[in-house]
C-alpha cells in the first residue's frame, strides 16, 4: 500500500540561515522524519523545488526586500499550514533595528554600490504580510519544538506551545537564578519558554531570544534592572535586540 | 521510614564532625543514595553527597528579598547558613517525569503501560525543618486515600530523612511564626544540631535509632545540650519577619474577606507573573501534563512538569483562560498558599522558609503582602 | 457504587461503535471497552465524568451522558473547542480512544429520591445533566413532578431536539426550552432562560434543583429561585475548570478550596457560593 506523505517545505527569506541549521541538526530524527513526509523543498539540505504546493510550509527570516514581498504571498497560497520559524520570521529579527534608522543612511555607509542594493525601508515578520498559522520562536529554533510541531500536525491537530516565562523552566532544570545571586539582569521573567533555558544553565542571564512571554510584566523588570545599576538606554537595548518588533519587547524599550 | 510517626526515644547523642563520614557510609551501605547541600553557582543546593568534604563548610547565606549571597564566615561548622533555592521538594516531586506510555498497533488499539520507578532509596542528609515541614504538607497533597500519587509514594516510602535544626536564620526566614522551626518537631528519622565540633543528635524513627547504634554514637553532655538549645533559641530569636497572624485562619479569612483589596492591584504592578516563587516554594504541588508522540506515530508518552497558577495554562479551559491578569494569579496564588490551603489540607500552605521572597527577581515579600492587606484591620485592633 | 479507585492512573482501551454528529461543532460518541470484562465491570453515577485520551495529543475531561445501568454503550457529547476535542472531532466509527474514568461526584441521587426535580441548563452545558434525565426517564416512579427548563442563544444551538420533545410527552413531566434568538417554526420560547424560571410552579419544600451551564446564569437562576423559596441547600451545579489529573493533584481545577475533580464537578450551592461570579476563581 502506497501512503502519501505529507509534504513540506523550508524557505529562506532575510536571515543567518541559524534555524535552518537547527533543522539539520536534529541529525537521526530528521532521517525518521522522512519516513513520515516529504522533504520537497529546503534548499540547504539540496531540495530545490520553490513553486510547489506543499502541506506544511516553515519560514525562516524577515521580510526585508521586494523580492521577499513577492515570495511569501506566493509560498502562502500553495501551502496549507503555514509556520515561521525563528526570531527574524516571527519578529522581525535583529534585523528589525533598521526600523529605528535611516535605512537608506545605512546602505549608503556600507555598500560601495548602494544603488545595487534593493531593499525596504523596514524588515517585518511574516505574520505582517500574511496568515501565520503557528509561530516557534527563538534565535536560532529549538528543532525539538519543530519536530513536536510536524509530529502533532501528522496527528491532524494544532501543535500547542507554551508561552511561559523562561524561569518555570529553568527551576525545573535546577539552575539557581543569576539575577538573585549575582545581580545580573536577566530577561528570564518575561521570556517565552521553549530554549530549555539554555543561558542560566550556563551561569548567564537570558537575553530574551524567545521573545515575550504571555503575560510579561516589562514595566516591573525594567525598573528592577534600574535598581541593579543598569542605566536607561541599556535597559532600552535589552528590549530592543533580537525580538525589537515584538510588540511587547518594542513598547517597553521604546519607554523614555 | 520517616512516615512512621510513633517513636519515643528522647536520647540526646553526639556525632563528631569527624564522624560524618561514617553515617553516610552507613547509608551508603544500607543501598542509599544520599543528597545533601553543597555549594553550586553560587548557592546551596542539595545533590548527591559521598564526602563531608563537599558540605557548605565555613559558609554563610545573606538573604533579602530578591537576594542571596554566600561568604565565608571562617567558621568551621557546615551548617552556619539558612537555606538554599530548593531542598526536599525536587527529590520526591520531580520537575519533570513521565507518567505512562501507550504503543498502538496496526488496527488502532491502544495499550497502555504506567512507568514505574526502579530507583535507590534516598538519604536526605541536612535538610531543615521548614522543609521536613513541606514535604509532610506535600504528603497531604499527594498521600491521601483514596488519590494516591504512586510517583511521589515510591519515592517518599524510602526516604531517609536527616534533619537539622537552625542555628541561624537570614533575614527572609519566618519560620517562627509558622510554628514551623526552627527545630523540626516531626518527619524525620534523625535530627541533628550543629555545635562546635560536631552535632546533638536526637532520634525520631526506629531506623534512625538502628544508625545511631550502628555507627556508636556516645550520648551527649549537658553541656552539650545546653548548646544545642542556645542554637536553636539563638536562630528564633534573630528573625526579624513573621507572617501576620501567626499564619493562623485568620489570616485566611483575612484574605477571603478582603478580595477587592486594593493591595492586589499594588502588587499585580510589581509582579513578574514568572512563577518562581512557586516552583521554589516547598508546598506547590501543581504540575501540567504534556504529550510527547514519537515520529513514527506507534508510540507517545504521556508525562508531567512542575506548573505555576502564574500561567495561563493553568487556568485554561474551553479557549478561555480565568486567570487571564497578574492581579487574579497572584490572588490565586496567595489566597490558595495560605487561605484555602486551609479548607483542603487543614494547614496554612506556607511553612516560613522564605523562599519566594528571596528568589523573587523584584522581592515581593509574602509577609508585607498580607501585613498590607491586614493593615486597616490591625488599625482598628489597635484603636478599641 | 462506584468502581474502587485504582483505575485513577489506568487508561483502558475503548472502540468508537456509535458516532453521531449533532451540529457543526457537537458530536456524540459511544465507546465501548475492548475488553469486555472492563466493559461490563465499568460502572458511573450520573454527573459523573471520564479522561478521554487522543493518541499522541493528550486528555481531557467530558461528562458521561448515558444512563449508568439502561445504555450498553458509554456516551460522551464532546464540543469542538480545544486541541483534544478538535482531534476527536476528526476520529470515525472503529477508531480507538483511551478512557480513565470515572470521576468526580455525581448528582447526589440519595438526597434527590422522591423528590421533584427541577432540572435547569444552559447554552451548551446541558450534557452533565443528560444522565441524570435519562436516569429519572428510566425510573419515573422513584421521582415526582420533573420540570426541564434548556435556554440556548440561538435555537440553531439547541441539541437534543429529539430528546426534548420526547420528555415532553413523559407523565408528571414539563419541558420548557427558550433560546435568546430565535427562527421562524421555532415551537418554543423565546428570551432568557430566567423568564423560564417565572413561568414554572414548584413547590419549595418538596423540589431540587440541579443546574449546569455558565456560572452567571447559575447566579440569575439562584437568585430566582430563593426569591420564591426554593432553600439554598436543595440547589446543585455542576461546575467546570481545567482538568488534568482528575484527582486533585495537578491543582488546575481549584476553585477556592474545592478540587472540582474530586470534590465535584456537582456542589451543593452553600458550598461554592462564596466564590461563584468571583472573578479569577
Amino acid at each position: 500500500m502506497t501512503v502519501i506523505k505529507p509534504k513540506i517545505a523550508v524557505y529562506k527569506f532575510t536571515s543567518c540561515d541559524g534555524c535552518q541549521l537547527a533543522f539539520l541538526n536534529l541529525g537521526n530524527d530528521l532521517l525518521k522524519l522522512t519516513d513520515a513526509v516529504d522533504i520537497i523543498h529546503f534548499a540547504e539540505l539540496g531540495m530545490v523545488n520553490p513553486n510547489a504546493k506543499v502541506d506544511i510550509a516553515f519560514i525562516e527570516g524577515s521580510i526585508a526586500t521586494p523580492h521577499d514581498l513577492e515570495r511569501i504571498k506566493n509560498i502562502r497560497a500553495k501551502a496549507k499550514f503555514l509556520i515561521t520559524i525563528g526570531a527574524c520570521a516571527t519578529a522581525g529579527g535583529i534585523q528589525a533595528l533598521r526600523n529605528f534608522a535611516d535605512t537608506a543612511e545605512w546602505v549608503a555607509a556600507i555598500y560601495p554600490k548602494p544603488e545595487t542594493i534593493s531593499y525596504l525601508a523596514t524588515s517585518t515578520p511574516i505574520s505582517t504580510h500574511v496568515t501565520v498559522d503557528l509561530e516557534l520562536w527563538g534565535c536560532p529554533v529549538n528543532g525539538e519544538q519543530i519536530l513536536t510541531a510536524i509530529k502533532t500536525l501528522l496527528l491532524k491537530v494544532k501543535p500547542a506551545i507554551k508561552r511561559d516565562s523562561v524561569c518555570l523552566e529553568c527551576k525545573r532544570s535546577g539552575n539557581v537564578c543569576v539575577m538573585v545571586t549575582k545581580n545580573i539582569p536577566c530577561m528570564g521573567p518575561v521570556t517565552q519558554t521553549g530554549c530549555g533555558a539554555l543561558c542560566p544553565s550556563v551561569g548567564r542571564d537570558c537575553y530574551g531570544c524567545y521573545g515575550p512571554s504571555e503575560n510579561p510584566n516589562t514595566d516591573s523588570l525594567s525598573k528592577q534592572f534600574q535598581q541593579q545599576g543598569c542605566s536607561r538606554e541599556t535597559i532600552q537595548r535589552r528590549f530592543l535586540f533580537i525580538n525589537n518588533q515584538a510588540p511587547a519587547f518594542l513598547k517597553a524599550g521604546m519607554k523614555k | 521510614m520517616s512516615m512512621k510517626m510513633e517513636f519515643n526515644n528522647q536520647e540526646y547523642y553526639f556525632l563528631p564532625h569527624v564522624k560524618i563520614n561514617a553515617l553516610l557510609d552507613y547509608l551508603h551501605h544500607q543501598g542509599f543514595s544520599c543528597i545533601g547541600p553543597q555549594i553550586k553557582q553560587d548557592a546551596i543546593v542539595y545533590e548527591e553527597l559521598h564526602d563531608s568534604e563537599q558540605l557548605p563548610w565555613g559558609l554563610r547565606d545573606y538573604q533579602m528579598p530578591g537576594q542571596y549571597r554566600l561568604e565565608e564566615n571562617n567558621v568551621k561548622r557546615a551548617f552556619s547558613w539558612a537555606n538554599g533555592p530548593q531542598a526536599i521538594k525536587p527529590q520526591l516531586f520531580k520537575p519533570k517525569e513521565s507518567l505512562w506510555r501507550v504503543a498502538r498497533d496496526s488496527h488502532g488499539k491502544l495499550t497502555f503501560k504506567n512507568v514505574t520507578h526502579e530507583m535507590k532509596p534516598i538519604a536526605l542528609f541536612g535538610v531543615r525543618s521548614c522543609d521536613v515541614a513541606g514535604m509532610l504538607i506535600q504528603d497531604k497533597a499527594f498521600l491521601t486515600e483514596p488519590f494516591v500519587d504512586k510517583h511521589y509514594q515510591a519515592r517518599r516510602e524510602n526516604v531517609f530523612v536527616i534533619a537539622v535544626n537552625c542555628g541561624y536564620s537570614s533575614n527572609n526566614c519566618f519560620c517562627v511564626s509558622t510554628n514551623t522551626g526552627p527545630q523540626v518537631k516531626a518527619g524525620y528519622d534523625i535530627a541533628l544540631t550543629e555545635i562546635d565540633d560536631g552535632f546533638v543528635v536526637t532520634v525520631g524513627s526506629a531506623a534512625g535509632e538502628a544508625l545511631i547504634n550502628k555507627i556508636s554514637l556516645k550520648h551527649a553532655t549537658d553541656e552539650m545540650q545546653q548548646a544545642m538549645q542556645r542554637e536553636i533559641n539563638n536562630a528564633a530569636t534573630m528573625q526579624s519577619k513573621a507572617m501576620p497572624f501567626d499564619n493562623t485562619r485568620v489570616v485566611r479569612d483575612l484574605l477571603m474577606n478582603n478580595l477587592d483589596h486594593p493591595q492586589w492591584d499594588d502588587v499585580a504592578a510589581r509582579c513578574l507573573s514568572c512563577g518562581n516563587c512557586t516552583s521554589v516554594c516547598p508546598t506547590c504541588f501543581c504540575s501540567s501534563e504534556t504529550e510527547t508522540p514519537a515520529l513514527d506515530r506507534i508510540e507517545s508518552e504521556h508525562s508531567r512538569e512542575w506548573d505555576s497558577c502564574f500561567t495561563e495554562g493553568h487556568s485554561y479551559i474551553h479557549g478561555k483562560v480565568i486567570r487571564d491578569d497578574t492581579k487574579s494569579r497572584y490572588k490565586q496564588w496567595l489566597t490558595h498558599k495560605l487561605a484555602t490551603w486551609w479548607d483542603q489540607f487543614d494547614t496554612s500552605g506556607c511553612v516560613g522558609c522564605g523562599r519566594c521572597v528571596t528568589w523573587c527577581p523584584v522581592g515581593i515579600d509574602i509577609t508585607a503582602e498580607v501585613a498590607a492587606i491586614a493593615k486597616p484591620a490591625v488599625d482598628d485592633s489597635a484603636s478599641e | 457504587m462506584v468502581m474502587k479507585n485504582d483505575h485513577q492512573d489506568i487508561l483502558h482501551d475503548t472502540i468508537i461503535v456509535d458516532y453521531q454528529p449533532i451540529t457543526d461543532t457537537i458530536f456524540n460518541i459511544g465507546l465501548q471497552f475492548t475488553d469486555e470484562n472492563i466493559h461490563r465491570a465499568y460502572q458511573f453515577l450520573p454527573g459523573q465524568f471520564n479522561m478521554l485520551y487522543l493518541f499522541g495529543i493528550g486528555e481531557v475531561a467530558i461528562s458521561i451522558v448515558s444512563d449508568p445501568t439502561h445504555d450498553d454503550l458509554y456516551y460522551h457529547t464532546i464540543r469542538r473547542v480545544g486541541r483534544v476535542t478538535t482531534g476527536l472531532s476528526q476520529l470515525k466509527k472503529g477508531d480507538h480512544i483511551g478512557v480513565r474514568g470515572p470521576f468526580g461526584r455525581g448528582w447526589p441521587l440519595s438526597q434527590i429520591s422522591g423528590k421533584d426535580i427541577l432540572i435547569i441548563t444552559g447554552g451548551l452545558g446541558c450534557a452533565p445533566s443528560v444522565s441524570m434525565i435519562h436516569y429519572i426517564m428510566n425510573r419515573r416512579e422513584q421521582f415526582g413532578k420533573l420540570m426541564i427548563l434548556q435556554g440556548v442563544k440561538h435555537s440553531n444551538d439547541l441539541i437534543y431536539q429529539s430528546y426534548y420533545e420526547k420528555w415532553a410527552t413523559a407523565p408528571n413531566t414539563e419541558v420548557l426550552v427558550t433560546a435568546d434568538k430565535t427562527t421562524t417554526n421555532w415551537p418554543w420560547y423565546s428570551g432568557l432562560i430566567t423568564e423560564l424560571i417565572k413561568k414554572i410552579n414548584f413547590d419549595p419544600e418538596t423540589t431540587i434543583c440541579l443546574m449546569c451551564g455558565p456560572e452567571p446564569m447559575f447566579l440569575a437562576a439562584v437568585q430566582l429561585l430563593i426569591e420564591r423559596n426554593l432553600p439554598e441547600q436543595s440547589i446543585y451545579m455542576s461546575m467546570e475548570r481545567n482538568m488534568q489529573c482528575a484527582i486533585g493533584h495537578c491543582g488546575h481545577c481549584q476553585f477556592g478550596g474545592k478540587f472540582v475533580c474530586k470534590d465535584g464537578p456537582i456542589f451543593c450551592y452553600p458550598d461554592i457560593k462564596d466564590l461563584l461570579g468571583k472573578k479569577g476563581f
